[in-house]
């Protein structure tokens, strides 16, 4: 029995079947980006365990194909048996051996990045400066203390817990935040407008005149979800509620209400990655070439302030011209309102050496297989011929 | 004879090349357009002769490099280009535009008949029309975008772009360019101090003002409408401006431009007929940019050499000729034929390289950049990998792919020139020497091994099942052929594939994102990937190999055309509706040959023939586990 498992885990013909189903896999989830763009394919076909029809609701779901992650790491496990079992110290064998070493690495690297790795934007108008990056694609409930002068001191609440819809009881808050309604996408329209059947959610602030209506996620790669919740404070001192408040990134500015002798904002934003050093844009510039409208360059003057380090420096950013600072890299991704604001890519990515090794790797390994074949063809093809 | 046919065959070939490259002669009285052609002008952010705006102006409007009049007489695209810019009320009468869609003509009431040529004049009752659906199907993307909407929006551009070039270096009709500009020059000072008298409130002299300001109202127009920069910078670091735009500035420098005086007095003496005067004129204006601008001059003249040349189609009909010699090399003559195949393939790849070579001159650029480069680089990668092979068996297959990939692979690229300049300026994010020449050079590279191990094996299975030509022998060779070129090309588009996952990681932070491009590229590495372990591990043999080398074929044209037209990701930069059908046809015709392929081997004639030995049982030993 184990013997059999062995074999099976070991067998050239599972690769195979791995890099077919693979095949399939990224064919069928390239089509798939048409529709659905490129993330939400993405998330459905290449980072999952399994392809699920119908993909969404609450009914029946199917498992219909294996994702990417259950083919990676089936290739991944089936790579490294092979080859503990297999191993020999030969010549001729050894520049399999070095591809099969690399594209291991580069694997477990993918699986990582895919794990670890961090994306976030941070925008900036000229003369901003900012201490932070944003998560475009997540949302936090943000709860500021402001009553001291210099230093707000922000509790932030992540997006999984909000859907939740409970009771948040968090030690540095006097008071408990029961979350009600959690939308991950809606439109807010004034309660006059929205007619008789949408009545508000909170009683609260600007809230109290606006009516909730949900929406389904959103798929197309220039838009994005505006989630919604309505949130009841409660006093830990007892005492009742406060009132609830709706909450929603398409509010802008934060609520304001006081507890416990204390001001508080709160505010539902995209959510945020504070760094011990700040950005100030001090630059945007973007050429053309002459008489067209391609662009020629984009470029970002920024100045890097860092007292932990005594950092004080201008950097310039640009295409293909990354600034790398404290583990994090800032590229270049875009601009906004005519050239006035900057969009920095904001990557965090602990195994981005792993591709590059494994490059080295697998191209070494491949030209000495190959090599070895073209000379023993060689010497055969003259031998042949004379 | 038979020992001296190869090199007759390739004598008689280089003639004709020869000649048609002698340059036409013009005669001495008649007007100068080659010159007229060499002249720099900046359009699309690059430095280029007039006589490429003339040929890329005229395949967008017209969809040919030249024009055939009603009266039988055949225009250059640079002898439709100087009426256009010198005498348009003339050249707004040439059936230049190209309509076939009905729907399009029935908005003015045209029937669909004979006629798909139509002139400016014929569409001048319905520019507005035009211009308003126009902008309407260009709110849309490509995709979605209906072929009337397409056609509209193609005549709408066409219109646009004709009536920028003909306000290009005049204002069109203006019938004496040169005393207009005296008259403007000498009034300017008068003019100003009017303007100064007038703002002040006194008295001042109305003619000349209104004169004046008339004429700034023009350059005002010329210069917002423009298509050619054709004035250069008077300094190393200046700008180059529209004849419209320097007019402008002369209001501050009192001068004008030498540069849009020549253009004035070489229009007014073409207008005029005066052959002498032009080309005298034209003198002057060559000298002052050879003298100013040498650079320039090198570069617009060595392209217009290019431009006449054509190396794409002198070699794309040697390399026909190549493939039908060599595959007639397999029923008799064999030696004779292969080696005439063999130099005329020499010759092609000759001037192949030589256009490839130029074009990398011109743009400063590794020679990939767009999908027409692509096609150009994947033919020469092909051609030159199958040539070497052809040393090394001398058997005529090697001959037989290179001729047929690259006609194929040049015809594709002809195809794909249809948008206008195909040395276009790279968006900010490809201006990376670096990259493009490793990551886009190895990726390319990797596609050419794909069409060369496909085509090898559409030769296997082609001889073998419908001649008798196919041998142990050859199909051993075949065999090892196929098996070499699958493995070279996992090497390239595996490295292309990770170099490109680098490039990513350097510019947007992310070594991978699912792009179809990126999809495309592994779809290839994982291909190749399974050949060779199949093989390896003993799944497949002889015929198995090619039908999944012929497979390869397949999904190497997804990755290189199918995922642009999906239209999304970062390197949907050339969709392409009309080549869809093109593409599916294809991938029909490679499906019909694996199906071909599982014939059993009784049915194929070189087995039925010979003695039952099929050869599957004689497939060398696995290399390796």
């Amino acid at each position: 029995m184990l013997r059999k498992i062995v074999d099976i885990t070991t067998s050239l013909k599972l690769t195979i079947v791995c890099l077919a189903a693979g095949m399939a896999l990224i064919f069928a989830g390239t089509l798939a980006q048409v529709h659905l763009g490129i993330h939400e394919a993405q998330q459905r076909y290449f980072q999952s365990w399994l392809v699920w029809w119908p993909a969404e609701g609450n009914g029946v779901r199917f498992p219909i194909f294996p994702g990417g992650h259950l083919i990676g790491a089936v290739l991944l496990v089936n790579l490294v048996a092979a080859h503990v079992k297999r191993f020999r110290w030969t010549s001729r064998k050894f520049g399999i051996h070095l591809t099969h070493a690399g594209l291991i690495i580069m694997l477990a690297g993918g699986l990582f990045t895919d794990l670890f790795a961090v994306e976030s934007h941070m925008q900036l108008q000229r003369g901003d400066t900012k201490n932070y990056s944003e998560d475009q694609r997540h949302t936090e409930l943000a709860v500021i203390d402001t009553t001291g002068n210099d230093l707000d001191q922000v509790t932030a609440i992540p997006e999984s817990i909000l859907k939740k819809n409970r009771t948040i009881d968090h030690w540095s808050l006097p008071f408990r935040i029961v979350i009600k309604n959690f939308y991950p996408n809606a439109s807010l329209k004034m309660s006059s407008e929205a007619g008789s059947s949408a009545t508000p959610i909170a009683n609260q602030g600007p809230g109290a005149m606006i009516a909730v209506q949900p929406l389904p996620r959103t798929t197309a790669q220039d838009e994005r979800d505006v989630p919604a919740a309505a949130v009841e404070i409660q006093p830990k001192d007892g005492g009742g509620s406060l009132g609830t408040w709706l909450v929603s990134d398409g509010l802008g500015a934060p609520q304001a209400f006081s507890c416990g002798g204390r001001t508080w904002m709160i505010a539902m934003r995209t959510a945020r990655y504070y760094k011990p050093y700040s950005v100030t844009l001090q630059k945007f510039t973007h050429e053309k070439y002459a008489g067209t409208e391609i662009p020629k360059n984009f470029a970002s003057k920024v100045t890097l302030i860092d007292p932990e380090r005594n950092v004080n420096r201008d950097v310039l950013i640009y295409m293909n011209h990354p600034l790398r600072y404290r583990g994090e890299t800032f590229y270049q991704a875009g601009f906004q309102q005519d050239d006035r604001a900057t969009i920095l890519q904001v990557v965090r990515n602990p195994s981005f050496i792993a591709p590059y090794v494994a490059c080295v790797i697998v191209a070494a390994g491949l030209l000495w297989q190959f090599g070895f074949h073209l000379v023993g063809f060689a010497r055969q093809k003259r031998g042949g011929t004379a | 004879m038979k020992r001296f046919l190869p090199l007759i065959v390739l004598l008689v070939m280089a003639g004709w090349i020869a000649g048609n490259w002698m340059p036409p002669k013009t005669a001495k009285d008649d007007v100068d357009l080659a010159k007229f052609g060499k002249i720099p002008v900046l359009v699309g952010g690059r430095v280029k002769p007039l006589d490429t705006v003339a040929r890329n102006s005229l395949l967008i409007i017209h969809g040919k490099q030249e024009l055939r009049l009603e009266n039988g007489r055949t225009l250059t695209a640079i002898q439709w280009l100087t009426e256009v810019l010198f005498n348009a009320p003339a050249a707004d009468q040439y059936p230049v535009f190209v309509v076939q869609n009905d729907e399009v003509l029935g908005l003015f009431d045209w029937e669909q008949s004979q006629r798909k040529y139509f002139s400016f004049t014929e569409f001048s009752p319905f520019l507005k029309q035009i211009e308003e659906q126009g902008d309407q199907a260009d709110k849309l993307e490509a995709v979605q975008r209906s072929a009337y909407q397409s056609a509209i929006l193609n005549l709408r551009n066409g219109l646009t772009l004709y009536q920028r070039l003909k306000n290009s270096v005049q204002f069109e009709g203006t019938k004496d360019f040169a005393a207009e500009l005296k008259t403007y020059i000498a009034n300017l000072p008068d003019a100003a101090k009017a303007a100064v008298q007038a703002q002040r409130g006194e008295n001042f002299d109305r003619s000349k003002l209104d004169e004046v300001a008339e004429l700034i109202q023009k350059y005002e127009k010329i210069s917002e409408m423009a298509y050619i920069l054709a004035v250069p910078p008077l300094d190393r670091s200046g700008e180059w401006h529209s004849v419209g735009d320097s007019l402008l500035h002369s209001v501050a420098t009192g001068e004008i431009h030498p540069t849009v005086l020549e253009y004035a007095q070489i229009g007014d003496a073409y207008r005029a007929n005066d052959h002498g005067q032009f080309n005298h004129q034209l003198d002057l204006l060559t000298n002052w940019f050879a003298k100013e601008q040498p650079n320039a001059v090198k570069r617009a003249s060595f392209e217009s050499l290019f431009n006449r040349l054509q190396p794409f189609s002198q070699s794309m009909a040697l390399y026909v000729l190549a493939f039908l010699l060599a595959c007639a090399s397999w029923l008799g003559w064999s030696r004779t034929l292969n080696r005439s195949a063999f130099y005329l393939l020499l010759l092609a790849l000759a001037i192949h390289s030589f256009g490839l070579f130029s074009r990398m001159y011109l743009q400063e650029r590794p020679p990939v950049t767009n999908l027409y480069s692509s096609a150009i680089f994947i033919g020469w990668g092909a051609v030159i990998v199958s040539l070497i092979l052809e040393r090394i068996f001398r058997d005529g297959i090697g001959a037989a792919c290179a001729g047929a990939i690259g006609f194929v692979t040049l015809i594709i690229a002809h195809h794909l020139a249809g948008s206008g300049d195909t040395l276009e300026m790279l968006q900010a994010v490809l201006d990376t020497n670096i990259w493009l020449a490793t990551h886009v050079v190895a990726i390319t590279t990797g596609y050419s091994a794909m069409f060369l191990a496909g085509m090898l094996a559409i030769i296997y299975i082609v001889r073998g099942v419908f001649t008798r030509s196919l041998t142990k022998q050859t199909a051993d060779s075949l065999a090892r052929m196929t098996y070499g070129v699958v493995c070279f090309a996992t090497l390239f588009s595996f490295v292309g594939t990770v170099l490109g996952g680098i490039w990513a990681d350097q510019s947007w932070g992310r070594f991978w994102g699912w792009d179809p491009k990126e999809n495309g590229a592994v779809l290839i590495v994982l291909w190749c990937a399974i050949i060779l372990h199949a093989r390896w591990g003993g799944f497949i043999r002889q015929r198995g190999l090619m039908m999944m080398a012929i497979f390869g074929n397949i999904v190497t044209s997804f990755s290189w055309f199918g995922v642009n037209m999906l239209g999304v990701g970062l390197h949907s930069y050339g969709f392409m509706q009309k080549a869809f059908p093109w593409l599916l046809g294809f991938m029909i015709s490679q499906l019909a040959l694996i199906t071909i392929a599982s014939m059993p081997l009784e049915q194929w004639r070189s087995f039925r023939a010979a003695d039952s030995s099929s050869p599957d049982e004689q497939m060398p030993e696995p290399t390796a586990a």
